[in-house]
C-alpha cells in the first residue's frame, strides 16, 4: 500500500478545539508549512497559531495605489502639457488641482486590482482541482465544520504515528486524503 | 443605565438558536432548492419587458438621435441626467452599509451587506447607460478614455464631466471586485451543499477553488479591510464628482459649495431606501426572518431617517443662502420653484423626503415592516423628483428670459426611466436565484463573536 497520502485530515465540531488542535500540533513538532487548518468562516488567532508568515497584501496594495496614482497624474500632465498643450483663456497649462480628482480616483482603483491580485497569487487561487475536494467529509469545510490537515510531504511523516496523534485531540474523524 | 432605553425588546441580530449547520442550510437552500414560484416568474417577465422597452428605446435613439426627447435649449439636461444621479445615489448605500458600516464594526450589517453590494453593482451599472446614450453621439464615449489616437485628442481634464467618468469607472469595478471578492466562501458553500454535478460545476467554477485555508482567510480578511477603507473614500468623492458636474455650472441653483456633501446625504437617503425596499420583501419571500430580524428594519429606519434629516438640512439651507445673499438671481431661481409651473416637482419632494419620513421617529412605525416599506418607496420617489428638480428647475429660467422654456418628457424619456427600473430588477431577480444572498460566513463570524462574549460574562 504506497499510494502516496496527501494527508491526514482531521475534523471537528467547533473553532476552539480547531485552535487547541492547531497548538497541540505545533507543540508536538509538526512545523508550520507541514500543517493547515480549514474553517467555514475565519477564526480569529487560527492562521497565527498555525505559525504563518506574513503576508504582502497590504503592501502590494501600495503600491498599486502609488502606482495608479502617479501614473494617471503623470499622463494628465504628459497630454495636457507636453503632447498637445491648448491654451483655454489663459488658464495654466499644468492646472495641477484640476489634475487631482482622475488620479485619487485611480489610486483607489489601481490599489484594490493589485490587491485582490495579490490574494489571489499569495492564496496560489484559482485552483478548482484540489486532494481534499475528492475527500467526502471535507464538503462541511465550508458549511460547519473545522478541519486540521497534516500533510504527507513532510519528511517525517508517518502515517502510523500521525494517525494516532491526531487521535488523541479527539476529533469527530481522521481520514486519509489521497494525492491526486 | 440600561433602563433607561427600552432597547432589550428588539430581537437580536441572529435568532436564537441559529447554528452555523443551520445559517448555511437555510441560506444556501433559498438559492439552490428554494422553488422559483410565480412571484418570481411574474416579476421576472414584467422586468424583462422593460428591458425590451429599453432596448427597442435605445435602438430608436440611436437610430433617430437625441431629438426624440424633450430636452432642447435651454432644458439641455433632463431626464437622464435626473435618472443616472439617482441610479448612482442608490449605489451609494449599498457600499456605505458594506464599508463604512464594516469598519465601524456594526455587526447587524452582516446580515444585509451582500444583497445591499448586489444593489450596489447594479445601480452603478444601469445607471452608466445614461451618461453615455445622453451623448449626441453615444459611439464615440470613449474619447473620454485617453488613448494615443492619430487625431492626437487628449481629454479636457479640467471638466468635471471627465472627473466624473473616472469616478463612475473606479466605483463601478471597485464594487464589483468588492461584492465579488466577499462572495467567494459563500460561493464554495453553495459548491459543496450543491444538489447536482452541473450547479457544482457553475459554483466551483465561480468560488475559483475556494476552500477556507487559514492562510487564505488572512488574506482575505486583510483585503477586505483595506478595501472598505478605501471604499468609504470612494463613496465620498464619487457623489462629489457628480456633485460636481452641477456646481462647477454658473446657473443659479446650481452654483453651490453646499452640493457634494448635499448630494452624498441624498445618496445615502435614497441607498438605504432602495436597501429596505428590497430586503423586506427578500426577508418574507425566501424565509430570512431570523437573519433580518425586526432589529435590521428598526436600525435601517433610523438611518434612513438620520440621512433624511441631513436631505432636509440642505434643502433648507439652500433657500436660506438664497435670499440671505440677495442675489436676485438666486432668489428668482427659488421663488420658480416655490410657486412656478413645476412647483408640484418642489412640494413633491418636501412631501417625501421632509414630511413623511418624520413619521419614523414614532418606535409603533419603524417596527411595522409595511409602513418602513410605504415610506422608503416615498424616499425613493421623492429623490427622483429632487433631482428632477435639480436639474430641470435650474435651467428652464434662468439669467435672460427671452431664453426661457419649459421641459415636458416625452414618449421615450419615460420609457427609458421605466426600463432602467426594469433593467435594474432583471438583475437583482437573477441576484436572487444564482448567488448567496444573505453573507455566511460573516453571519457566522457573528455567531461565534457573539457565543464568546456569551462565554466572557
Amino acid at each position: 500500500m504506497n499510494a502516496r497520502l496527501h494527508g491526514l485530515l482531521a475534523e471537528f465540531a467547533e473553532a476552539e478545539h480547531l485552535l487547541a488542535a492547531v497548538r497541540r500540533a505545533r507543540e508536538e513538532g509538526y512545523c508550520a508549512s507541514c500543517i493547515e487548518a480549514y474553517s467555514p468562516y475565519p477564526v480569529e488567532g487560527l492562521a497565527e497559531a498555525l505559525g504563518a508568515r506574513h503576508h504582502r497584501v497590504p503592501f502590494w496594495m501600495l503600491v498599486g495605489a502609488l502606482v495608479g496614482g502617479a501614473f494617471t497624474y503623470w499622463l494628465e500632465w504628459y497630454s495636457a502639457v507636453v503632447n498637445y498643450p491648448i491654451n483655454a483663456g489663459g488658464r495654466p497649462l499644468f492646472s495641477w488641482p484640476a489634475f487631482i480628482p482622475p488620479a485619487v480616483e485611480m489610486t483607489i482603483l489601481w490599489a484594490v486590482l493589485f490587491g485582490i491580485g495579490a490574494v489571489l497569487f499569495g492564496a496560489r487561487l484559482p485552483r478548482v482541482r484540489h486532494p481534499l475536494f475528492e475527500s467526502h467529509e471535507f464538503e462541511r469545510a465550508t458549511s460547519d465544520r473545522f478541519f486540521l490537515l497534516v500533510r504527507g510531504n513532510d519528511p517525517r511523516f508517518d502515517a502510523q504515528a500521525t494517525q494516532s496523534f491526531l487521535g488523541t485531540l479527539s476529533p469527530l474523524s481522521v481520514v486519509e486524503v489521497a494525492e491526486e | 443605565m440600561s433602563a433607561v432605553l427600552p432597547r432589550d425588546v428588539l430581537p437580536p441580530v441572529i435568532a436564537p438558536g441559529e447554528t452555523n449547520t443551520s445559517i448555511s442550510a437555510k441560506i444556501s437552500d433559498a438559492t439552490l432548492r428554494h422553488p422559483t414560484g410565480w412571484l418570481w416568474i411574474g416579476g421576472f417577465l414584467l422586468s424583462l419587458l422593460a428591458c425590451a422597452l429599453l432596448f427597442v428605446g435605445t435602438c430608436w435613439l440611436l437610430y433617430a438621435g437625441i431629438g426624440i426627447f424633450g430636452l432642447n435649449i435651454p432644458v439641455a439636461w433632463s431626464f437622464f441626467i435626473a435618472n443616472y444621479v439617482w441610479w448612482i445615489a442608490i449605489g451609494m448605500g449599498g457600499t456605505f452599509i458594506s464599508a463604512a458600516m464594516f469598519l465601524t464594526r456594526q455587526g447587524w450589517r452582516n446580515s444585509i451587506n451582500r444583497f445591499a453590494e448586489a444593489m450596489t453593482v447594479f445601480a452603478v451599472s444601469v445607471s452608466g447607460i445614461f451618461p453615455i446614450l445622453h451623448l449626441g453621439r453615444p459611439w464615440f464615449f470613449y474619447w473620454l478614455f485617453p488613448y494615443p489616437d492619430v487625431m492626437n485628442v487628449w481629454p479636457q481634464w479640467r471638466s468635471s464631466l471627465e472627473w466624473d467618468f473616472w469616478a463612475i469607472l473606479a466605483y463601478l469595478i471597485v464594487s464589483i471586485v468588492y461584492w465579488y471578492v466577499g462572495m467567494l466562501p459563500d460561493l464554495a458553500t453553495l459548491r459543496d451543499r450543491a444538489p447536482n454535478l452541473a450547479q457544482a460545476r457553475f459554483y466551483g467554477l465561480l468560488s475559483l477553488g475556494w476552500r477556507g485555508e487559514a492562510r487564505h482567510w488572512m488574506r482575505l480578511e486583510k483585503f477586505n479591510l483595506v478595501t472598505a477603507g478605501l471604499a468609504v473614500t470612494l463613496v465620498f468623492s464619487v457623489h462629489s464628482m457628480v456633485a460636481l458636474d452641477f456646481s462647477e455650472g454658473l446657473v443659479p441653483g446650481w452654483h453651490e459649495t453646499i452640493f457634494p456633501p448635499f448630494f452624498i446625504a441624498g445618496a445615502l437617503f435614497s441607498g438605504f431606501a432602495m436597501v429596505l425596499v428590497l430586503g423586506i420583501p427578500l426577508r418574507k419571500w425566501f424565509g430570512f426572518e431570523a437573519y433580518l430580524t425586526e432589529r435590521h428594519i428598526v436600525n435601517m429606519a433610523k438611518m434612513m431617517l438620520a440621512a433624511g434629516l441631513f436631505v432636509d438640512y440642505s434643502y433648507f439651507s439652500e433657500i436660506f443662502t438664497a435670499f440671505y445673499s440677495m442675489d436676485k438671481y438666486d432668489v428668482a431661481m427659488t421663488m420658480h420653484r416655490v410657486v412656478g409651473p413645476y412647483a408640484w416637482v418642489f412640494w413633491g419632494t418636501i412631501l417625501f423626503n421632509v414630511l413623511l419620513i418624520q413619521l419614523l421617529w414614532f418606535p409603533r412605525v419603524r417596527r411595522n415592516a409595511g409602513a418602513v416599506f410605504a415610506i422608503a418607496l416615498g424616499v425613493l420617489v421623492g429623490m427622483w423628483l429632487e433631482r428632477f428638480m435639480l436639474v430641470v428647475t435650474s435651467l428652464y429660467e434662468d439669467f435672460l428670459p427671452s431664453a426661457w422654456g419649459m421641459f415636458w418628457p416625452t414618449f421615450w424619456d419615460i420609457a427609458f426611466l421605466i426600463g432602467s427600473i426594469g433593467l435594474f430588477f432583471f438583475m437583482f431577480l437573477l441576484f436572487t436565484r444564482l448567488l448567496p444572498m444573505l453573507s455566511m460566513f460573516e453571519l457566522r463570524k457573528l455567531l461565534a463573536a457573539r457565543r464568546r462574549a456569551e462565554t466572557q460574562r
